[in-house]
């Protein structure tokens, strides 16, 4: 056995028991562009994993390759596993639908739709079959509640979503990701778009979802990740630099690269 | 130092000025011809045809005495014609513009079929009714009916229909449907409940204004056969018929032998536009009714 995969399996036998996403030799290309070069990351149940690094490092990629958003790019080739709880998503057989069920996604820019705050939220369990009036009220109702937005928004219900304002559209497509009860959340910049006190919102919110979710976030915001997350991934054109605690990696990075990172010496 | 010289720029400043004022009278000279001609051609019209009209000639059966002719038939198979156009085009175009948007990959394949589409809709109607004639008439035996007639216009309209329903689809924001497949949607989910309801009024207000070119057709439907003769009220897609547009062209073709006609023709070209007017108002209406922000 390698170095490598000692090292792998070791770390698979310390955090298997609540590992959610296992990323074995991952590697990704947009048509002749190698995109992400054989990462190997392990996200855990419950934390929020932190994934940094400059611009057109791979980061978003890697995030929507996680619940195979990134096959939308016409492209796209890839080689190596991804296991959810595992299973192979890349697989054939897996249908990404199963994927996005449990793996849900709020994207940089806030993107409700363009009808009713009530409709943005029920959106989800309509589509996975659920009828029931009451049954959709009290899931729309839950989910703001959990988004922190019902105050906000309980007696504009009927309004169009796209009169609120940006912190809270971006709030209401956080609810309308928690309708569906995702095992997993996705979130690429989600506060890019904000000002700073609705990002302070979104930032509180995105801790207290930690007690019910696993977040993975990317973000431009070095103080962010360290802010809010467990655990940081540093990545650089397409590779995975350092992986650790988050307060490891911050005040005490075991590589230079990362290092000269979060010390604002590039980026 | 300075690369503005500001003298030079005051010299030259009337010339700009005043080429600025010359093409803007051109433009609006260009309007004018266009305002001008549609308005002669319907003042023509309606002081010709306007006193022609009447219960009896909207009602009437066709008639070689000009005092006693009639157009209902004529309306009637117009309407016909509609009944096949309108589902034909709006489920094949639109159906197409899905599948071409958003199932088949791209690449050779696709750009091949796009070009061919694009290509299609230049290809003149007289073309068409060839083609109609040879497969529904003839190789399917329908004979000059209104099916025929109907599947030979669609096929007409549909690459219009098709790049315009096309047009709509990618006009929707990918954001929103990146929202839905996220969510776990399957692509019909995601084109029922968020691409259709965006592009729908696009599709349909360009399906409508191509339905509208079929409906003013002639060509396609003198080569298919369409007579203009006293045949009964058409009632249902295989009866025989003729349509508006048709009773205009032998009208006025036979204007040289009975001057009347040319009243006639008028008259019936009125009762086309109205109809015209009514299929575009109602394509406005639908357009503003399900418009969305985004």
């Amino acid at each position: 056995m390698s170095l490598a995969t000692v090292q792998n399996v070791q770390k698979q036998a310390a955090t298997n028991q609540n590992t959610i996403f296992q990323v074995d030799n991952f590697n990704l290309w947009y048509g002749e562009t190698h995109a992400l070069k054989e990462v190997d990351l392990s996200i855990n149940e419950k934390e929020i994993t932190a994934i940094i690094g400059p611009s057109g490092c791979g980061k978003s990629t890697f995030l929507k390759t996680l619940n195979r958003m990134v096959e939308m790019v016409p492209s796209v080739k890839t080689s190596g596993d991804i296991y959810y709880r595992s299973q192979n998503i890349l697989n054939k057989s897996f249908h990404v639908e199963n994927l996005r069920t449990r793996v849900g996604m709020v994207f940089q820019k806030p993107n409700p739709f363009p009808k009713s705050v009530y409709e943005n939220v029920a959106y989800g369990p309509k589509i996975h079959g659920i009828k029931n009036k009451k049954t959709l009220d009290e899931i729309v109702e839950k989910s703001l509640r959990d988004a922190y937005i019902w105050d906000e928004v309980k007696d504009r219900l009927k309004e169009n979503a796209y009169g609120l304002s940006g912190g809270q559209q971006q709030r209401l497509c956080i609810a309308r990701t928690l309708a569906i009860e995702p095992d997993v959340i996705l979130m690429d910049e989600p506060t890019s778009a904000l000002d700073p006190i609705s990002t302070l919102k979104v930032e509180e919110l995105i801790q207290k979802l930690k007690e019910d979710y696993s977040i993975v976030i990317v973000t431009h915001n070095m103080q962010q990740a360290a802010r809010i997350s467990d655990r940081t991934a540093f990545f650089l054109n397409g590779e995975v630099v350092e992986f650790n605690d988050t307060e490891t990696l911050f005040s005490n990075p075991s590589d230079q690269r990362t290092e000269d990172y979060i010390t604002g010496r590039f980026g | 130092m300075n690369y503005m010289d500001i003298q030079h720029v005051q010299k030259k400043m009337k010339t700009r000025i005043v080429k600025n004022n010359i093409l803007k009278y051109i433009f609006l000279l260009a309007t004018v011809i266009g305002l001008v001609v549609l308005a002669t051609l319907i003042i023509r019209v309606f002081t010709q045809g306007i006193g022609a009209i009447n219960v009896d000639f909207l009602t009437g059966h066709l008639s070689t005495a000009p005092e006693r002719a009639g157009i209902m038939g004529a309306i009637l198979g117009t309407l016909w014609l509609m009944a096949v156009v309108i589902p034909v085009t709006i489920i094949i175009g639109i159906g197409t513009a899905l599948y071409l948007e958003l199932y088949l990959k791209e690449g050779r394949t696709r750009a091949l079929i796009q070009t061919n589409i694009s290509n299609l809709a230049g290809v003149p109607s007289i073309v068409y009714g060839i083609l109609g004639l040879t497969v529904f008439v003839r190789a399917m035996d329908l004979g000059n009916i209104v099916l025929a007639g109907g599947l030979t216009l669609a096929l007409l309209i549909l690459p219009i229909v098709i790049v315009a329903a096309q047009e709509s689809i990618r006009s929707v924001p990918q954001h929103l449907t990146e929202a839905s497949y996220g969510m776990g949607a399957t692509k019909w989910q995601t084109i029922r409940r968020i691409i259709l309801p965006a592009a729908l009024p696009g599709m349909l207000t360009g399906s409508i204004l191509a339905i509208s070119r079929a409906i003013g057709e002639t060509a396609p439907l003198t080569v298919i056969g369409i007579p203009a003769l006293l045949i009964p009220f058409p009632e249902g897609i295989t009866d025989k018929f003729t349509a508006l547009p048709m009773q205009i062209y032998y009208w006025t073709l036979d204007a040289v032998l009975v001057e009347e006609y040319a009243k006639l023709a008028s008259a019936t070209i009125i009762v086309l536009l109205l109809l015209l007017f009514i299929l575009n108002s109602v394509a406005i209406i639908i357009r503003n009714k399900f418009q969305q922000r985004y």
